[in-house]
């Protein structure tokens, strides 16, 4: 229940992480720290609550996992806080909840993400569990195997969930012979191979201080910070030793593909080649992505098939940005039998914005929301420490908030009109329904 | 943490795909509860002349207002037959009023930078708004103008019944899960219409009209019977201001508030369900006790369940996981949660995922062996101690987030609790004891007042014929 939820809104929070642009009041806080062994960093001090947020990304992700090893990364991600050091599986956990410390790690195509909190007053001992999960993690046999059951469980029960079938199909068929068609958490095939050599191998070309980018918010100074940088991280090799990924576009595949699962209704994922975050072009495709698709109803696909037509309770189109390829994607669930008609207001609602282009009236809505709302992306510790992350990852520098508010403000109508042309031809447009859909034309 | 949720399927529906906030995850919500121990309070509040209450958090770390509008009614105040018409109604709230065009509120929140989404649960509906402070007016006058003033034009009201079945059928039909969540609870509640999911009955969810939709809204959308909550950048006298100025002039209206719901009578048997279903890979139990709610409970009975939840079932250091996942290997995961931000009841679940090769037997007597140890000994001091301490540090945490903040506030103030009730639980957390956790592990975990659900994989060949189709999940 929560699953296609999530999934739906894990794809807006994405817009809103990547693609919002105000001037918060904070933005201009931004320090940018090096410790004194040379790591970098962006902080903010936030002295009103005593916690602190660090959050951290290392180069690498599912795209630097051995060829038939998918969901090594997520394994590894699992396991590192399993024991490490002289501390036992179990012992370590005990340490962690004891001190209300907040560890997690994750990974996405491109990155091997960490997540960690810890109240003021805990800092110094929580620091030194977080660096001995990231340089001497026990990876123990036993927790392995069991993790491992565990993930395939999981990757059990999505087995039936459309909506992660109808994504996987569609990145599978755009990005053929390309690291990014792999499924990104692994399957059961794949994760039943996956060996403690791996995920160590895996360790340690991903972890190293080049590749590393670090953003904290909260109840600390520069100096503190500094030091526990050179802390957890100072000890990790100076470069990883990644796997070259070449840049790709997504291919076009002229007739939907159809993944068989029962249920009553389909999920579609509609997509083709997006537009570089660098391009000079990306923020008019950004205001109008959220025309077209964003959260709001008089987005143009929102009111066409779910206000005006019931087809559907969610709907959306986005820029879905990896390192190597760019991409506009979106997606709906529909009954099976209104999956063809939904998919052609879809199309409908491409060719007429790529033929006529945008109101005045709905640029300066879309650019509106965009501009304004980045406020509410930065209204917590936490949030703040995500979005510093994004930024650096992206290349952007710590007036991103700034810049990009500027950027969204000079959007014109005409530069509006003139990305749709581009970005919404139908032609290659492709497409992937998981379920039982009746009369697609495939 | 490889953590595989498979519990806590919510009760609550929301309208938009963004900003899913269920009110069962209220329950960890409301275990993250309030502000700081010391006597002064975070939350001020006060009451309009019209009955309407206003509660006020502060938050000044950055320019953004969440403002909330609580009424006191959901799911389980539908009229017999009429399942489904609160969150219906919650969907109709966003069409057209007299003064605004269907869908304009969402769009001027949108223009200001703000976004905005309603819920339904059992036992409230709320409608709330994040946006830059300056701009907390306008959203007040919009709540205030739907309060009243909902116009609701026949056409809107057909099509918006197809997006609530769509609703259904994405967040229910598709989802093992959430169709067995569904058949635990009406087996659970004999009587009680939290039997009856708060998104209605698919068929009755088809005859849902623009009448019983307008009886609903105009019996119980009314100031005296809503709760206002602000936070965020702001002070309570310019709150104050503004709510006598918009929803001040807003006529109170006699017998809004709701009648108490058909209680249960005495739980006598142990209910099994099996839900087979061929999109589901691995075996999966989900147990559901009925217990007291924050609301309902006496002494410190909800207190002493919440922090027995963290002992048995938060994460792997917890009860459960050490025993059925570690030490006999029986299942590949397992876990507990409690959900009690309620009015009549709350809910402790167990589930957990068999490991290979595992039957439903050998996982429900290793799941009764834990519990029936737990009953017998009760917490360790060492587990009691570590569960209260992640309990009252949580709170820490989650004063981070604003929307979360309101979200406390609102939860547990729409059911009768008070603010000194939320920003006290954490002293209630750490004066539990490990004699408070035993006595109610002996009077809850019962097996005759619970019902235990069976997720079965369906496989083609297997022990059903492959055409048996989960008669609940189809139309």
């Amino acid at each position: 229940m929560r699953g296609r939820l999530r999934a739906a809104a894990f794809s807006i929070a994405l817009l809103l992480v990547w693609l919002l642009a105000r001037e918060g009041a904070r933005a201009a806080e931004i320090q940018e720290v090096r410790s004194p062994g040379g790591i970098a960093a962006w902080l903010v001090e936030e002295r009103s609550l005593p916690i602190i947020a660090i959050r951290f990304a290392f180069e690498g992700g599912g795209a630097q996992e051995a060829m038939g090893k998918e969901g090594t990364a997520g394994l590894l991600a699992a396991m590192l806080d399993q024991g490490a050091g002289d501390l036992s599986g179990p012992e370590y956990l005990r340490q962690i909840e004891k001190l209300s410390v907040r560890l997690a790690f994750d990974s996405d195509r491109d990155t091997f993400f960490g997540n960690f909190e810890t109240l003021t007053k805990n800092l110094g001992r929580a620091t030194e569990l977080l660096r001995l999960a990231i340089t001497k993690p026990l990876l123990a046999p036993a927790l392995i195997e069991r993790t491992r059951a565990q993930l395939m469980a999981r990757a059990g029960f999505e087995a039936g969930d459309n909506n992660k079938l109808a994504n996987a199909q569609w990145m599978a068929q755009s990005f053929a012979g390309h690291t990014y068609a792999r499924a990104i958490s692994g399957t059961p095939e794949t994760l039943k191979v996956i060996t403690r050599d791996d995920l160590e191998d895996y360790r340690r070309r991903i972890m190293a201080r080049a590749g590393l980018r670090v953003a904290a918010v909260g109840d600390i100074d520069a100096t503190t910070l500094g030091k526990v940088l050179d802390e957890v991280f100072g000890a990790l090799p100076a470069d990883p030793q990644l796997i070259p990924v070449p840049d790709v576009q997504p291919k076009a595949v002229p007739k939907p593909t159809v993944v068989a699962v029962e249920g009553p209704q389909s999920v579609a994922i509609f997509g083709r080649r997006g537009i570089e975050r660098s391009d000079p072009d990306y923020f008019p495709a950004l205001v109008l992505s959220q025309l077209l698709g964003g959260g709001s109803s008089d987005a143009r696909l929102v009111r066409e098939v779910r206000e005006k037509r019931g087809l559907t309770y969610w709907i959306y189109t986005l820029l879905y940005n990896f390192k190597h390829a760019s991409m506009l994607i979106g997606g709906f669930a529909s009954p099976n039998k209104d999956v063809a008609t939904s998919l052609d207001l879809v199309r409908a609602e491409f060719k007429a914005l790529a033929e006529q282009g945008p109101t005045q009236e709905e640029v300066d809505a879309a650019k509106s929301y965009l501009i304004g709302s980045f406020v509410l992306s930065l209204d917590s510790n936490a949030k703040i420490a995500e979005q510093m992350l994004r930024a650096q990852l992206q290349g952007l520098g710590p007036d991103f908030v700034k810049v990009r508010k500027a950027q969204l403000a000079k959007v014109m109508r005409a530069d509006v009109a003139r990305v749709a042309r581009s970005l919404l031809s139908i032609e290659d447009l492709s497409v992937a329904v998981a379920g039982e859909p009746v009369n697609l034309d495939r | 943490m490889a953590a595989l949720a498979i519990a806590g399927v919510g009760a609550a529906v929301a309208r938009r795909t963004r900003f899913f906030v269920p009110l069962a995850a209220a329950v960890t919500l409301s275990a993250l509860a309030p502000a700081h121990a010391e006597p002064q309070r975070r939350a001020s509040e006060f009451w309009l002349d019209n009955g309407m209450q206003v509660v006020v958090v502060p938050d000044h770390r950055s320019p953004v207002v969440t403002h909330v509008v609580w009424y006191r009614v959901g799911g389980a105040d539908n009229a017999p037959g009429q399942s489904g018409v609160a969150h219906f109604l919650e969907h109709l709230m966003f069409r057209s009023t007299k003064k605004l065009k269907s869908g304009e509120l969402e769009r001027i929140v949108s223009r200001l930078g703000g976004r905005d989404n309603a819920v339904t649960s059992h036992d409230a509906t709320y409608y709330f708004q994040r946006l830059p402070s300056e701009h907390l007016k306008t959203a007040m006058v919009m709540e205030a103008d739907r309060m009243r003033n909902l116009n609701l034009v026949e056409a809107e009201v057909a099509t918006e019944r197809d997006v609530v079945l769509q609703e259904r059928r994405s967040v229910v039909d598709s989802k093992p899960l959430a169709i067995l969540d569904e058949l635990i609870n009406a087996n659970l509640y004999l009587n009680h219409p939290y039997r009856i999911p708060v998104l209605g009955w698919e068929h009755e969810m088809r005859k849902l009209n623009r009448a019983s939709a307008i009886a609903f809204y105009k019996r119980y959308y009314a100031p005296n019977n809503a709760i206002l909550v602000v936070a965020g950048d702001v002070t309570p006298d310019a709150v104050k201001k503004l709510a006598q100025d918009i929803y001040g002039p807003i006529k109170r209206q006699p017998g809004a508030l709701r009648e108490a719901r058909p209680s249960e009578p005495p739980q006598r048997g142990v209910r099994r369900i099996e839900l087979k279903d061929p999109r589901v890979s691995n075996l999966a139990l989900q147990r559901y006790y009925m217990t007291p709610s924050y609301k309902s409970a006496e002494g410190n009975e909800a207190e002493a369940l919440d922090t027995l939840s963290i002992i048995l079932g938060d994460g792997p250091t917890s009860r459960l996981y050490r025993q059925m996942v570690e030490e006999k290997n029986i299942a590949a995961n397992a876990g507990a949660s409690f959900s009690a931000v309620a009015l009549d009841g709350g809910t402790l679940t167990l589930y957990a995922v068999a490991g290979d090769g595992v039957k439903q037997e050998g996982l429900e007597q290793a799941l009764d062996a834990s519990i029936a140890q737990f009953v017998k000994d009760g917490p360790t001091e060492e587990e009691l101690e570590q569960a209260k301490n992640a309990m009252i540090a949580s709170y820490v945490y989650s004063a981070d987030n604003q929307a979360g903040l309101a979200q406390r506030y609102g939860s547990n103030l729409v059911i009768g609790r008070s603010i000194a009730d939320i920003e006290e639980w954490p002293n209630k957390v750490a004066e539990v004891t490990a004699a408070d956790v035993k006595k109610v592990a002996a009077k809850y975990l019962v097996l005759s007042s619970s019902v235990t659900g069976y997720l079965i994989p369906q496989r083609g060949g297997d022990d059903a014929p492959s055409d048996t189709q989960p008669a609940e999940a189809r139309r």
